[in-house]
């Protein structure tokens, strides 16, 4: 277990953060940016995991954190999932450049 | 823990009502709901109990409790001023609880003494905002700021999630009072505050960070903007303030001068896009983030005056933007115009409600015999406490543009002619008195020194 270093798991987590924050910006497809904000979530998750594990193995707090993101998360994207269903109604597309009308 | 559970209650008393077998009508549910708002904010008066719960993660004390009190009077008057769109909505029960659900979360956020009780608090108060945003079911719009909304919230709270994990990294610990202790201001804590700034300047929409907020106002349903735009951005600015003082503390020089960047940005562009917007809702929309620009200003005055004049700012705007809200959501309910040619010739068919709009705007203003003078005068006393002159002269100027603009809109309701006016309008009771009361809060607020006085010996400094 402790042959990774902890500095390993960060850079795999920070990557994956920022992978995520590229997507969202580059991607055009609700479903696609709705991936990508999972992963910064589940980038988060990891960083607290590690945290817990290799700095404070004494307690919890870490792996509680990541519990309720997790939950959160779930309950985020059924939301965001009803309202681009709802968007897709009105405007046949789920596309984020069909969604202009609004602008300035 | 009792505003707490006291908006718990109602939930379910609705939750009963609607999976009941028998069907209310509209009018009598809005009736029931309004009347149980206001024993919530009669309530939240009476056997008040200071103290921490949960081992520190849910605390409450006097200046929380006159929050909470603050935040319940601004939903009674929104829910008192929805009555007009709400009267022939097919899911009113739904809206309501909806509504307090977000409420119940701010309550938890204020109350959080733990980073983990902080983000639910959060979340609870961002998601079920999102879903009221798409209210208007049938509208593209009201879908389009829906989406907006959910995938911005949804990013900031990404962000934030990273800085609390980088926090919970390099101190080891969740709890507010045990961070304020540990902090050193190493270059990883500043880069975990960075991110956290970031995540509540999306909330609270500082400027680099504002994007999503016209768009959002515009395409709700205007009560919903309106509790967007006050009762959710005073929540997370009260946080915000108690964070920023308490938990940040150590790294006081650095957040300064993060401050003092972001609320000169925020007054600028708030400013010049109010200047050129024609629907009133994103022309408000613009207005609030300039006036998050003044509170930027007396939040960084980090003094006892500094969150007192905040907490102070926001009772003042809370009634003098629900005033303008309630004049355009009564008058978008009715009529469904919402734009601001449409407002010419406003005051002769219509002189109540153009008063009230008109007193309101000059409050948002700040026009000295209103309460709106006041709030920024503190606001901005606060600010020259810390001496930073360059600061107070670009307030003191965006307060000069910001004038020009609010006029723009009395001016059009007063002087410009009009060929088709907004037809006389008869106001049902509820609208009305959520109206008389923000113009009465307006007016005599800043005429009892005992309120601010109040709120100043509640309040904390750095």
């Amino acid at each position: 277990m402790n042959d990774i270093p902890l500095t390993h798991i960060l850079f795999v987590s920070t990557a994956l953060f920022f992978i995520g924050m590229y997507g969202l910006f580059t991607r055009r497809n609700m479903i696609t940016m709705l991936m990508s904000i999972e992963l910064m979530l589940n980038s988060v998750n990891i960083n607290f995991v590690a945290f817990n594990k290799y700095l404070y193995p004494d307690q919890l707090n870490g792996i509680f954190f990541t519990i309720f993101i997790i939950t959160i998360a779930a309950a985020e994207a059924a939301v965001a999932i009803a309202i681009i269903i709802n968007f897709y109604r009105s405007h046949y597309s789920i596309d984020v450049e069909d969604s202009g009308e609004m602008k300035w | 823990m009792k505003f707490e559970l006291l908006v718990a209650v109602i939930i379910f008393i609705l939750l009963f009502i609607k999976v009941g077998s028998r069907e209310w009508e509209n009018k009598t549910v809005l009736n029931v709901v309004n009347i149980l708002l206001l024993v919530n904010f009669v309530a939240g008066f009476f056997m008040n109990a200071d103290g921490t719960l949960f081992s520190s993660m849910f605390r409450t004390n006097k200046l929380m409790e006159l929050q909470k009190n603050m935040l319940n009077l601004g939903t009674l008057i929104i829910s008192a001023q929805a009555y007009s769109w709400l009267k022939n909505h097919k899911h009113v029960l739904e809206f309501y609880m909806l509504l307090l659900s977000t409420l119940l979360g701010m309550f938890f956020m204020i109350s959080g003494g733990n980073l983990l009780m902080f983000y639910l608090g959060l979340e609870l108060s961002t998601i079920p905002l999102t879903a009221l945003c798409n209210f208007d079911l049938e509208k593209r719009q009201s879908s389009e700021a829906a989406m907006k909304l959910i995938i911005s919230s949804a990013f900031s709270s990404g962000l934030l999630l990273f800085g609390i994990s980088l926090v919970y990294g390099t101190i080891g610990t969740l709890n507010f009072s045990e961070i304020s202790q540990h902090l050193s201001g190493s270059p990883l804590q500043l880069f975990a505050f960075i991110l956290l700034l970031a995540g509540f300047a999306f909330k609270i929409s500082v400027v680099p960070f504002h994007l999503w907020t016209a768009d959002v106002y515009e395409g709700s349903p205007v009560a919903v903007t309106s509790y967007l735009s006050v009762i959710s951005k005073a929540a997370f600015l009260f946080v915000f303030v108690s964070v920023l003082y308490t938990v940040f503390k150590p790294i006081a020089g650095e957040w300064y001068k993060m401050l003092f960047l972001l609320s000169v940005l925020t007054m600028f562009t708030g400013n010049l896009f109010a200047i050129r917007q024609n629907n009133l809702k994103r022309f408000l929309a613009f207005s609030s983030i300039t006036q998050i620009g003044f509170i930027l200003v007396g939040i960084s005055g980090s003094s006892q005056m500094g969150s007192a004049s905040v907490i102070y700012f926001l009772l003042i705007y809370i009634f003098s933007n629900l005033g303008a809200f309630g004049v355009i959501a009564f008058v978008s309910a009715v009529s469904g115009k919402e734009n601001m040619d449409d407002y010419k010739g406003f005051y002769k068919t219509n002189p109540f409600l153009a008063w009230v709009l008109t007193i309101s705007l000059f409050s948002l203003a700040g026009i000295p015999p209103t309460a709106g003078f006041f709030g920024k005068f503190f606001l901005i006393m606060a600010g020259a406490g810390k001496g930073n002159w360059l600061l107070i002269i670009i307030a003191a100027l965006n307060m000069v543009i910001a004038l020009y603009y609010y006029l723009k809109v009395v001016k059009a309701m007063f002087m410009d002619e009009n060929e088709q006016p907004i037809e006389k309008l008869s106001i049902s009771t509820l609208p009305k008195l959520a109206m008389l009361i923000c113009v009465a809060g307006i007016v005599v607020i800043g005429f009892i020194p005992a309120v601010y006085n109040y709120i100043y010996s509640l309040s904390f400094g750095l």
